[in-house]
């Protein structure tokens, strides 16, 4: 038996709820827009509800971070995993977030029928479920160029954010009525593209768990 | 202290490599060491930065014991030890053949990992060193002051006259730093200082490194990695070749030694999945 | 044993009582050892009760402040009495500084080596010489050869064969006080810069003193007792008078105890008997009193450094 098994152990069961959580999260990314698209009510609040897991879990990955912290007195490359399973869990925990407020933005449109049908708002969202799932893959195998591919990703979604930025903008001008559901839905696009934004700060904690580097990868912040 | 004869370490006072505030305080150079016939020590070159804490890590006979006597020549104590190689202190070779070890002794000071003070007075503990190196000035003043800086005064100021031995062992080991900071040596050696004491004297040990620092540059050996990562500004990682010779690996920054070292060797050393 | 086998979990250990041989020898070796050691005691009370019976009566002032003489009622002891503690006396002050010197140098100086190895077994034979020897060799140098120094038969002669005598014991003694002392208290004092003399001066001879003091003085009480050389090298046996406390004193004729005993008891008269048992009675006194003294000194010393 190699030294330090039992926290080896302890290392991939911290590493594995980070990738049941991303998985959690990047279905509900994926529900929230589906029922957006497809007006499904039921599946809108089953997401608000199933929020309260996500955040579970990512306390308890939390907790067991920080007694492996306290206890283990973790150093090098180890103290490293430990620090970007931390903060790629509060990173996932956003991203569930803003399923939850896709799946709100739902409930709130209601019965309206929409503006137009939805094509980029799915596109991106079909986007970040891509990003988000290969940044964690790119953590668990510790792959640079896996994660430096998907960091470029991100400039499509901030193109399509654009997109439906200036689409609904148009649609509002011919329309005033439908002023309220248009902000919704550009809102949805932002919470989309903050999704793939979070999904780049995992790559940046995954080359960092790899190089020691801290890396800013100059995602803007706000709405271009 | 203008009353504290100062001993040059060579017999002829040099001119060469005078000590800049920025030049390391040791200076080692392709140093090997054996006993007998075995090597302890292969080709160490390292420089020691003044004025501040540098830590010794590393396995079981690793020679880190090793390098830290040979800067203070006790090495020559150990019948059939040979050394190769330089050490400059203040830019001397101390291994230089003309060098008087007993002089050395008088710049590099040195705490044990088991503390030893002499059987005297707690005040005689002090003093011995400074009035047998010829110290001529007022010695209250002298022991007072190095008791203070050892963070030991006002726990004994009233007892001076009572036997070291019978101080407990954080106190000891404090009393063995206080009388060789009393010499006003430029370097401390600390062979695991902390092993023998128990957590609470250990860390009031690390705060008086700390305090120490910028006056004295200071070296430590110690196994708990730890203390190595607390307390010290530079750590050198050593470890033994297949064949037990021991060698340095890495050295550098702490910081960055702990957080990232450059070697697959000092990681799995430092995350403790050695061997 | 519990079978390991068994269906419950829980071993339940076997307090069986130890029997047999074993038992035996362990209940019979306490009081055989102390048979042993009364056996020893008893013998010795016997010698003394037996000495005590007989000279016990012959002890008064008179006794210890008059010479010999011809007549057992007037014999005394006076002068074997001051020859023994003058000659114990120098002896102790030729041997302890050389005994001190040599195993501070074979200990703490001498590097190991073919020749410091040889002399250390030497030590250990000499201490085992049969004293005659060193008599014979005291004969040889100090009475004939250096005549000129040591007058022939005399105090000096005597001090510097006994010292011979008494040396090799002192330098065990010392040599492991010496080594007694923590090899951590040598390194402390060396790496404050100072020298070997004065780590070996400040540091580790008082630690050591008190087990070469002891030494010392019990060496020097097995030198009170001894005949053989000191017959030797001359000391004669009826001396009236005292030798003057001078360094010319130390140039004359002597007696010591032992011998003053053995020429009383080897004469017919009981009244030398008697007055043999007293002066062995003497011996003891002055024996116990040394012994006394290097304990009372060695606990001085002890209380003293820690």
């Amino acid at each position: 038996m190699k030294t330090r098994h039992a926290f080896d152990m302890a290392l991939q069961a911290l590493q594995d709820d980070v990738l049941v959580l991303g998985d959690q999260v990047a279905r509900a990314l994926t529900v929230a827009v589906e029922s957006l698209k497809n007006r499904d009510f039921e599946m809108a609040h089953a997401i608000i509800a199933e929020d309260k897991a996500i955040d579970a879990l990512r306390y308890k990955i939390e907790g067991d971070a920080l007694m492996l912290i306290a206890t283990q007195q973790p150093m090098a490359g180890d103290m490293r995993s430990i620090a970007a399973a931390l903060i790629i869990a509060n990173e996932l925990e956003r991203i569930g977030d803003y399923a939850k407020g896709i799946a709100r933005i739902n409930l709130k449109i209601g019965a309206q029928p929409l503006l137009k049908p939805l094509v980029d708002i799915p596109r991106m969202a079909e986007i970040a479920r891509w990003m988000i799932q290969h940044a964690l893959q790119s953590f668990v195998h510790r792959d640079l160029t896996l994660a430096y591919e998907v960091i470029a990703k991100d400039e499509e979604v901030d193109a399509l954010y654009d997109q439906v930025y200036s689409e609904v903008l148009t649609k509002l001008f011919s329309d005033v009525s439908k002023l309220e559901q248009g902000n919704l839905l550009v809102m949805a696009a932002h919470h989309l593209e903050r999704a793939a934004d979070r999904a780049t700060n995992i790559c940046e904690r995954v080359i960092y768990c790899v190089t020691g580097q801290l890396l800013d990868t100059g995602n803007e912040d706000d709405v271009a | 202290m203008t009353s504290f004869p100062r001993i040059s370490l060579r017999t002829e006072s040099p001119s060469s490599a005078l000590a800049t505030e920025t030049a390391p305080a040791i200076q080692v150079r392709h140093l090997q060491v054996w006993y007998g016939t075995k090597q302890a020590l292969k080709d160490v070159t390292l420089d020691v930065p003044r004025g501040q804490i540098t830590a010794f890590i590393g396995p079981s006979g690793c020679g880190k014991s090793t390098l830290l006597r040979s800067f203070n020549r006790m090495n020559d104590l150990i019948p059939g030890a040979r050394v190769e190689g330089e050490v400059l202190i203040e830019g001397q070779n101390i291994y230089a053949a003309d060098v008087d070890p007993v002089a050395v002794r008088r710049h590099v000071g040195m705490v044990f990992q088991k503390p030893n003070p002499f059987p005297k007075s707690i005040y005689e503990n002090v003093a011995w060193g400074a009035r047998i190196n010829g110290y001529k000035g007022k010695m209250d003043d002298l022991v007072e002051a190095a008791l203070r800086d050892a963070a030991l005064w006002d726990e004994v100021k009233d007892k001076l006259n009572e036997s070291g031995l019978s101080l407990s062992g954080g106190q000891q080991q404090r009393l063995c730093i206080a009388r060789a900071i009393a010499i006003k040596p430029e370097i401390i050696l600390m062979d695991e200082p902390c092993s023998a004491l128990d957590p609470i004297a250990t860390l009031k040990i690390e705060d008086l490194m700390r305090d120490l620092r910028e006056r004295y540059t200071i070296v430590i050996v110690t196994h708990n990695m730890q203390q190595a990562a607390r307390v010290s500004d530079y750590t050198a990682f050593f470890t033994v070749t297949p064949d037990r010779v021991g060698y340095l690996e890495e050295f550098g920054k702490t910081h960055q030694i702990f957080t990232n070292p450059r070697s697959k060797i000092t990681e799995d050393y430092i995350t403790g999945r050695f061997g | 044993m519990t079978s390991l086998a068994s269906s419950s979990t829980v071993l339940t250990p076997t307090w069986a009582p130890i029997r047999g041989a074993r038992r035996l020898w362990d209940r019979l070796l306490g009081p055989l050892a102390l048979v042993a050691t009364l056996l020893g005691l008893v013998v010795l009370v016997v010698l003394l009760i037996d000495v005590f019976r007989d000279g016990w009566p012959r002890l008064s002032w008179q006794f210890l402040t008059s010479f010999p003489s011809r007549k057992p009622e007037e014999a005394g002891i006076l002068s074997a009495l001051v020859g023994s503690l003058w000659l114990i006396s120098l002896t102790a002050l030729f041997a302890f500084p050389l005994g001190v010197g040599a195993a501070i140098y074979l200990e703490e100086y001498a590097p190991r080596s073919r020749f410091t190895e040889f002399i250390e077994v030497n030590i250990a034979n000499l201490a085992g010489v049969p004293s005659i020897i060193y008599g014979l060799l005291g004969l040889e140098v100090f009475v004939r050869f250096l005549f000129p120094i040591t007058n022939g038969r005399t105090i000096l002669s005597g001090a510097l064969t006994m010292t011979l005598l008494v040396l090799p014991m002192i330098i065990i003694a010392t040599r492991e006080a010496l080594r007694a002392v923590p090899d951590s208290l040598r390194q402390a004092g060396l790496a404050m810069g100072a020298t070997r003399w004065q780590v070996v001066r400040d540091l580790i001879l008082p630690q050591a003193l008190p087990g070469a003091l002891t030494g010392t003085i019990l060496a020097l009480s097995r030198a009170i007792g001894e005949t053989a050389p000191l017959i030797t090298i001359g000391a004669l046996t009826y001396i009236a008078y005292l030798p003057p406390f001078s360094l010319e004193g130390l140039r004359t004729p002597f007696t010591v105890l032992p011998i003053q005993i053995f020429n009383w008891v080897s004469r017919p008269q009981a009244g030398f008997h008697q007055a043999a048992a007293a002066g062995i009675i003497v011996l003891l006194v002055v024996l116990l009193s040394m012994n006394a003294g290097a304990i009372y000194l060695r606990n001085r010393f002890q209380r003293r450094t820690v």
